[in-house]
């Protein structure tokens, strides 16, 4: 892995207005409220955290399908704030996302041919049909589907392979980074392997970074480099796959990490788990201090009233008072 | 005496396209406080398995053959002499004896009733209580099931409460009337993890205290671990394997099972990193099943009797059956 930072996310916010009526009192979702985190070439970026955390808010900002209002995204060293034009347009092609619902997030009208090569005429890729058709049909082998599939519809193919079709329309433009919205939380279980495995793939094989966003933690260490754990809107902890997986620090990640179910019958039954009270509590007008302090523990008085920040713990980043020196 | 038995139930569905066999000749049995897990894909009929034993089939299926033992009573509909007196006699069972957790917490409950209402009817229909003593039961299973102030509570409607209240509130009305059998399908899909952590303890401390028998339909093998005594693993509309959790687990016989387990990224650090060993292919079509094994065009092993004929189930213990021609002397050297 090069340590080249492809994508540079900073100190970002996204809030959604959802104030009812003229005269109500303001009421604002802060989806993501803060977060930073830099994603390297060729790395896979896991993003994990329960609904309604922000994880998905956050993917589509950092595609340019929401405006941030504050923070920055940086990519390729270039703020994607401003872009226009053709810079934009360069951005774009670079940037391509897969998202969760295969069955929604392709045109039924369309052929999977014409799915595929829309993107590419709309970059302006291949000057002729006939490059773009062929290009289409080693699109198809490379993920695993047939040349003969380019005439049929969307509706002829079951979740997986539309997951497919939805891998090929995004590597159609050759990005150097791809967006994985939820990709595999919509298919069966022998199914969702064989994405993870495609996936990793073409990921060795076009040197792709990937923001990988899930919530079936096992699936999303699997594939990580790294992993950022996400509750209402904060990023908690940020760290190695493997050492979030198994030392988690934040006290938010351990109690998450004890409620993933284990496939094996014996660690299961015998396990303690850490079993959460209350629930994740609503985005609108969130309470100050730590967003977890009402679940947490181990929080303090401090916890209610001040959000931590940040702290370096090794090569993570922790946002606990916990770990404050 | 097993408290189900299900016996060579076949089910089928009339569609515009033709004849679909989503149950398949299975075969299985469920004793008093136990759990089992049913494990299978979409489509697998582990769903519309159920919906035949608890009389809820769409208008469109039918049961082909079979019979289904619950409780000392025979209650396919085939022993009935006609729709009426069977569905007589299922409303009786179900809310009473039988009953069903849903998965989706948003769609099944009424959302114009109150919770009060929706708890308090099954006792009203099944039981001589009167309003006010259903009230006091009601009011006592949502403490039951961790519904903090049931009194402020018991008044409120369902969009008032999260999806894992929700939940809470569809197994307090799952045990309203002490049933023998409660059917989970999918309980904790539609939820959080650490919200699914909550339900799933909940349904193990009940069941635990009630001793009521659980069957638990999941696609989720860690759900299984955590919950159940024996697993079954339904492929294609037919049952392929079924075992304690730790035969299934720990020495799987049929190669679906066995796929199925490779396919999940293991939870251990010491293993070393390897790709993940996708099953490849896709479920076969059950308008149109394959004649023998349904999992043969995905199976790395099968075997030209595979294709034509599904194998008897062999034993291997008292509780592991799985029915694979492997396993069947008859098709040694077959390869």
């Amino acid at each position: 892995m090069q340590d080249n930072v492809i994508l540079k996310v900073s100190n970002l916010k996204t809030y959604f207005d959802v104030t009812k009526g003229l005269f109500a009192p303001k009421q604002i979702v802060k989806a993501v409220d803060g977060v930073s985190f830099d994603v390297k070439e060729g790395e896979t970026f896991g993003l994990v955290g329960e609904s309604g955390c922000g994880k998905s808010t956050l993917g589509r900002t950092i595609v340019k399908l929401y405006d941030p209002i504050e923070g920055s995204i940086e990519f390729e060293g270039k703020d994607i704030a401003n872009l226009k034009g053709k810079e934009l347009k360069t951005f774009r092609k670079n940037m391509q996302m897969i998202f969760q619902d295969p069955y929604a997030s392709l045109n039924p009208r369309m052929t999977v041919g014409e799915i595929i090569m829309e993107p590419m005429i709309i970059h302006e890729i291949y000057k002729t049909a006939a490059e773009r058709e062929a290009r289409t049909v080693e699109l198809l082998e490379i993920v695993g589907l047939k040349p003969d599939h380019i005439r049929r519809y969307p509706s002829e193919f079951s979740g997986g392979q539309r997951q497919r079709i939805g891998i090929a329309r995004a590597l159609a433009v050759d990005p150097k980074f791809i967006v994985c919205d939820e990709p595999i939380s919509a298919l069966d279980v022998s199914i969702q392997a064989q994405v993870i495995n495609l996936l990793e793939n073409i990921q060795k094989k076009m040197n792709l970074s990937y923001l990988f966003i899930a919530h079936d933690l096992s699936m999303v260490r699997h594939i990580s480099d790294r992993i950022g754990v996400m509750y209402l809107g904060h990023m908690m902890e940020i760290g190695p796959a493997n050492d979030v997986f198994y030392r988690p620090l934040h006290p938010y990640t351990i109690a998450l990490l004890s409620a993933i179910p284990i496939s094996d019958p014996d660690i299961a039954k015998a396990r303690n788990r850490i079993i959460l009270e209350g629930e994740i509590p609503s985005p609108i007008n969130p309470p100050a201090g730590c967003p977890f302090a009402s679940r947490c523990s181990k929080a303090t008085e401090r916890c209610f009233k001040a959000m931590p920040q940040p702290i370096q713990v090794g090569d993570r980043l922790i946002t606990c008072f916990l770990y404050e020196k | 005496m097993p408290l189900l038995q299900v016996e060579n139930l076949t089910t089928s569905f009339t569609t515009p396209q033709g004849k679909v066999q989503a149950v398949r000749d299975v075969s299985f049995e469920l004793n008093e406080g136990e759990v089992l897990g049913i494990v299978g894909e979409s489509g697998s009929g582990k769903s519309q398995m159920m919906y035949t034993i608890m009389g809820l089939l769409a208008d469109n299926g039918v049961i082909e053959s079979g019979k289904i033992t619950f409780d000392g009573e025979d209650i396919s509909q085939l022993s009935f002499p006609d729709k009426k007196s069977y569905d007589t006699k299922m409303l009786d069972i179900r809310g009473n004896k039988m009953a069903m957790i849903f998965q989706d917490p948003m769609t099944f409950l009424n959302p114009v009733l109150k919770i009060e209402t929706q708890l308090v009817e099954p006792l009203l229909n099944h039981t001589n209580m009167t309003r006010v003593q259903a009230r006091e039961r009601a009011l006592e299973l949502m403490r039951l099931v961790g519904i903090p102030s049931p009194e402020k509570r018991i008044k409120q409607y369902p969009f008032e409460f999260s999806g894992g209240m929700r939940q809470r509130i569809i197994i307090a009305i799952a045990l309203t009337c002490n049933p023998k059998l409660i059917i989970a399908d999918e309980p904790t899909t539609a939820l959080d993890v650490t919200i699914q952590a909550q339900v799933l303890e909940l349904i193990d401390t009940l069941r635990k205290e009630t001793n009521t028998a659980v069957i638990m339909i999941t696609h989720d093998l860690g759900v299984v671990a955590k919950l159940c005594d024996r697993v079954a693993i339904m492929y294609g509309g037919k049952m392929v394997e079924i075992g304690t959790d730790k035969e299934i687990f720990y020495n799987p016989k049929h190669p679906y099972t066995k796929g199925l387990l490779n396919c999940i990224a293991r939870t251990s650090e010491d293993e070393v990193e390897q790709s993940l060993q996708p099953i490849p292919g896709s479920p076969p079509d059950l308008l149109n099943p394959p004649k023998g094994c349904p999992f043969v065009d995905r199976c790395d092993k099968a075997m030209r009797v595979c294709k034509e004929y599904m194998p008897d189930a062999a034993s291997f213990s008292e509780t592991h059956r799985s029915r694979c021609w492997l396993d069947d002397a008859r098709a040694k050297g077959d390869r």
